[in-house]
């Protein structure tokens, strides 16, 4: 069983935009250890023959006519925004925008 | 500095083309808000393109059968099953922080197109191979406020409008594109016209470069001649016109040689086209690859297209542009050359438009490719910029009647382009118009008959060709207005000879 | 007898006869409420002001002579996961805290065609991850049978609303065994639909290929009459089934099990169940062979693959879903000085905002989705539902339904294993293959263990869109039961202080 490092788990937290603390980050590591030994579980049975499932009911083909339908109104849609201006989103600056 | 045909002494290219297009649906993606360009901020949101909580995506009909119609005019197969993944990443203009999109289960992938562009050798067709065309949904637009009047502490902000998010965008991927040497920047440029065509001819898109409707990016490696080996690429971004996929890759071309002459090392990255120097400069480095986790996507169920759905598309793929073009040479008469620069110009609808509308064919193509092509260059546009198509027609049936020479009309264009109006118009605030009053050409006559005795004489003596300088005389003193063949007759017969 | 007591089908017959108001029995509901949910904790927000004026506007529609809902005027508690407009909606989680959905999930507006009566939203697990309610931002809600106990989860607020007679049904949602287990620990009816059958359209989603909603009720047929208003086809939920919805309420009252194939699934019977819990489950399977239904073993070999697969898919789909929680277009937003980016606020708010059982799912998820390792851990788990599906088609050649304890032992204290993911994640060991699978279940109170006298819940599991045979096998079960006691279920009871009823 491959163990998962204290930085591997700093990596997962900053690609998974959550800010971390090194008392959250031990703990955490030490916690995935464990789980990922019992999730592991799963390689044993999961031969190359065995299809995967994603949709557990197996349907097909479900579309919409191109047809427009109402959109919400501007109040609406920025109605839970925690700032706005100008009818749109305001958000803190966004780094290596044009 | 090593230059271009420097470069290419040395070097060999390796180009990959990453072309998105917006599909024109009335409805987006996977919701029913419109898609109407320009509309104001944040109109056309819902729950779903919003990415609110608890809401789910459907998938647009009109945009799959769209991407099949382009999958199959770049000749691909068609998968008879085909799912939507997760890309995972965080962008604020992104509303769900994923973009529904395609991996590896597209549905269209192996196809191919074929350029032409013109060489030292006479025109030369490239195949374009097509790894993959697949759908995904556009981001929503973010602006940028404050900061640029010098920065001031808690000024600077961001400003997201979701308008666009969901928008259809179809993304078509070549595979590598190896052996075009020097031409490389022609065929990049040649296959994006072609692929652009190719998805106007479908109806499709409105493919408007300067809209964003059609945005390339351009994958560029260089290795030695006959190394067979594959140099590290440099991705140009969000290439807004033709003319700059053609500079971006001469330009990419040109930086990476110049880099591996001295032995340095060409950096794998992003980065973005500058239009006015033509040069690109790094995007932000990330500190980290980014791990996209893609994984089918849970909301959506996989797309199986049927055979009689797609022989139904298949019946209705239009005449492919490279047979129309074809076609049009034939019915213009026109060589080779001429037409693929009619084609690398992006004249050539232009050209086809104005002779549908009634102007003489050769006229059309000769002050498209002319006068007004110069003009647009030296105006740093594109000549459909400068004038609109009825006034060339315009234009060109004066000329055909004989109301205008090509000397005037260059003036009553000049004038159309200056905002004075349309041709005739021009001609009458400006006073242009040919001299067809006989008895105003016949004082002309007379007086250029009375300066060159010894030269009518010649004529009068059968000696047709001398009337030349009698024509020209005429000509002048009418400040170019007459219908020089008028004046020839009317001079002719003046002389006692026969026109 | 006080209509708090009275069961939907009851008080709906009451409301028919006009014997009784909405409006009354709305005002009799969050009395209830006032009297007993400082303690249980059930309910987040209680919606009064415009419950009340719907419950008016319904007894006007009765007094006109209307023809309504048989569930016109019944008052019902929602699951905090399911969007209703202008109501906050949390899904228990601070990052949500404030935000009113400009939009109703389907199965409200459902709700309301119906004219039911949405009391207000209940408190859960958040994000629904969790089997007892104690990772709620906003605190834990207590079992009525005992307040220093869990109510299960993630639905323990709806589960204890029904429970402590707050409302007569409610809504849960199950990923994993979030309505069955739920149900179980509180003693009442939940059901798990068949995955497609109820649209997720405004489901706050936790794990997209496992969510469903459904009902919670005191009786079989109530939860019937639920699940028949919210079933149904919807255009705006791709996954959802557009096939014919069976007749649930018809099968709950049959109470007919002769001739019925009763599978009891080796993997999910044997040990790891409390004492208490696996006696009454035998006494059960006593109880059908008595019905004359007939007990067959039958063999899911895969199972025990079924809790890793889970806790690999769920979080998965989890560290997606819940990326859109970034602070930037709704909810909380920590840490904008105007100095920092877009970015520093969404890790500092992500950081803030999400509890530590959701941060934990989510960084397992970003692990088995990410490159170099998706084809052992997501990739891998993906195959064991297709094993697990494969065991349950098997299974349902010899067997009309499948059987198990719904639970392995009772509601536990809580803060009992608060801090043991791993013993958490055992509650759902018999709920979780039902999920993986796409199929429904069903649990029902089966008595009172042995040793604590808390309820115990039996489960029933049925192929996919075969609903209708969980109803016609637990009304059976429940009208047999009930016979037994000389009273219903709930009866056994332990009075909560200041309960109406």
């Amino acid at each position: 069983m491959a163990g998962i490092s204290r930085e591997e788990v700093a990596n997962l937290a900053r690609l998974a935009r959550i800010q971390m603390s090194d008392e959250e980050l031990d703990h955490l590591s030490g916690e995935m250890q464990v789980i990922l030994s019992a999730v592991a579980k799963v390689q044993e049975v999961a031969n190359s023959d065995v299809p995967p499932t994603s949709h557990p009911i197996p349907i097909t083909n479900v579309t919409r006519e191109d047809v427009v339908t109402k959109s919400l109104t501007v109040e609406q849609a920025l109605s839970g925004a925690p700032k706005k201006s100008e009818d749109r989103f305001q958000v803190p600056q966004i780094l290596g925008e044009e | 500095m090593l230059t271009f045909s420097e470069a290419m002494t040395k070097f060999e290219p390796t180009l990959g083309l990453e072309v998105h297009v917006e599909l024109n649906t009335k409805s987006k993606m996977f919701c029913g808000c419109a898609t109407e360009f320009g509309a104001a901020p944040n109109t056309q949101t819902c729950p779903v393109c919003l990415g609110l909580p608890g809401s789910l995506p459907v998938v647009n009909k009109r945009a799959i059968e769209s991407t099949i119609l382009i999958g199959l005019a770049l000749n691909c197969e068609i998968a008879p099953f085909s799912r939507f993944a997760r890309k995972n990443y965080f962008y604020p203009d992104m509303p769900k922080n994923f973009q529904t999109s395609q991996y590896d289960e597209p549905i269209c992938k192996n196809g191919f197109l074929d350029v032409q562009i013109e060489t030292d050798e006479g025109p030369k067709k490239f195949r374009i191979e097509i790894e993959r065309v697949h759908m995904e949904e556009d981001t929503g637009k973010s602006s940028h406020v404050g900061g640029a009047t010098g920065r001031i502490h808690g000024a600077e902000y961001s400003l997201l409008d979701y308008n666009r998010a969901g928008i259809p965008l179809i993304e078509i991927v070549t595979k590598m594109i190896t052996g075009t040497g020097k031409y490389a920047p022609q065929v990049a440029r040649a296959y994006v016209t072609e692929l652009r065509d190719i998805v106007k001819s479908l109806q499709v898109s409105d493919v408007r470069m300067e809209q964003g409707s059609l945005r390339c990016d351009a994958n560029v490696s260089l290795a030695p001649i006959s190394s067979g080996k594959l140099g590290t690429r440099s991705e140009t971004k969000n290439v807004n016109s033709l003319r700059s996929i053609e500079r971006a890759v001469q330009s990419e071309i040109e930086r990476h040689a110049n880099l591996l002459s001295k032995g340095e090392r060409v950096v794998q990255e992003t980065r973005h086209f500058l239009e006015d120097s033509g040069l690109t400069r790094p995007g932000r480095s990330k500190e980290q690859a980014e791990d996209y986790r893609y994984f089918p996507e849970p909301d959506l169920v996989p797309v199986a297209p049927t055979k009689e759905l797609i022989e139904s598309l298949r019946k209705k793929l239009p005449e492919k542009p490279s047979e129309r073009r074809k076609r049009l040479q034939q019915e213009w008469n026109v060589p080779d050359k001429e037409m693929t620069a009619m084609v690398n110009a992006d004249l050539l609808d232009t050209v086809a438009q104005t002779i549908e509308a009634g102007a003489e064919k050769t006229l059309a193509r000769s002050w498209w490719m002319g006068e007004i092509s110069r003009i647009a260059n030296e105006k740093n546009v594109v000549p459909t910029q400068l004038i609109a198509i009825n006034d060339v027609v315009e234009l060109i049936n004066l000329i055909s009647t004989g109301e205008l020479t090509d000397k005037l009309a260059r003036q009553v264009l000049a004038g159309v382009i200056d905002g004075e109006g349309n041709p005739k118009s021009v001609m009458e605030k400006r006073g242009l118009k040919v001299v067809s009053d006989d008895s105003a050409l016949m004082q002309a006559i007379a007086a250029a008959i009375a300066a060159q005795p010894e030269t009518a004489e010649k004529v009068r003596a059968g000696n047709i060709p001398a009337s030349g300088a009698l024509i020209g005389a005429v000509m002048k003193s009418t400040g170019g207005q007459a219908n020089a063949a008028r004046v020839r007759e009317l001079l002719l017969k003046h002389l006692g000879q026969q026109p | 007898m006080s209509l708090l007591k009275k069961t939907a089908t009851e008080q709906a017959q009451a409301l028919a006869a006009k014997q009784i108001s909405a409006t009354e029995l709305v005002q009799e509901h969050y009395a209830q409420i006032k009297a007993v949910d400082n303690e249980v904790k059930a309910f987040l927000y209680l919606d009064e002001k415009n419950a009340l004026a719907q419950a008016a506007t319904i007894d006007k529609k009765r007094a006109a002579g209307e023809k309504l809902s048989p569930l016109a005027g019944i008052p019902l508690a929602l699951k905090d996961v399911m969007a209703q407009a202008n109501v906050p909606t949390t899904c228990g989680s601070k990052i949500l805290e404030g935000w009113r959905p400009p939009y109703d999930a389907t199965l409200v507006t459902k709700l309301k065609a119906n004219d039911v009566v949405i009391l207000g939203k209940t408190n859960m697990d958040e994000f629904a991850m969790g089997s007892s309610t104690e990772n709620s931002a906003f605190g834990p809600t207590h079992n009525p049978w005992d307040l220093t106990r869990i109510p299960g989860g993630s639905s323990g607020g709806s589960a204890a609303a029904v429970a402590a007679f707050e409302a007569p049904i409610s809504i849960g949602t199950d990923t994993g065994g979030s309505i069955r287990q739920p149900a179980a620990v509180c003693g009442i009816v939940g059901v798990k639909p068949t995955y497609g059958s109820v649209s997720r359209y405004g489901l706050i989603a936790f794990s997209s290929s496992l969510d469903q909603a459904g009902p919670f009720a005191r009786t079989v047929e109530d939860a019937a009459m639920v699940h028949a208003a919210i079933a149904g086809f919807d255009p705006k939920d791709s996954t959802s089934i557009n096939s014919p919805v069976p007749d649930f309420v018809s099968a709950a009252r049959k109470k007919d099990v002769k001739g019925l194939k009763i599978g009891v699934v080796k993997e999910l019977s044997g040990d790891g169940y409390q004492t208490g819990v696996a006696e009454k489950f035998s006494q059960t399977l006593d109880l059908l062979v008595s019905l004359g239904a007939q007990i067959v073993e039958v063999s899911c070999p895969n199972f025990q693959y079924a809790l890793a697969a889970y806790y690999l898919v769920a979080p998965s789909e989890c560290s997606s879903n819940l990326a859109r929680f970034d602070a930037m277009r709704y909810g909380l937003r920590v840490g904008d000085d105007g100095q920092r980016s877009a970015e520093e606020v969404m890790n500092l708010t992500r950081q803030a905002g999400f509890g530590r059982e959701v941060k934990r799912r989510i960084i397992l998820g970003t692990y088995a989705l990410s490159s170099g390792y998706y084809d052992a851990y997501y990739g891998s788990a993906q195959k064991v539902r297709t094993l697990i599906k494969q065991d349950f088609d098997n299974a349902f050649k010899s067997a009309d339904v499948l059987v198990s304890p719904t639970a392995p032992t009772t509601a536990f204290k809580i803060g009992e294993k608060a801090n043991d993911p791993l013993a958490m994640y055992l509650n759902d060991i018999a709920t979780i293959p039902v999920n993986m699978a796409g199929i429904c279940g069903l649990s029902l109170p089966n008595g009172l263990a042995s040793e604590d006298q808390l309820p115990s819940g039996f489960q029933i599991m049925a192929p996919a869109m075969a609903d209708d045979r969980l109803y016609l096998v637990g009304g059976a079960i429940e009208a047999a039961l009930k016979d037994k006691w000389g009273k219903p279920f709930w009866e056994f009871a332990p009075k909560l202080k200041g309960s109406k009823c």
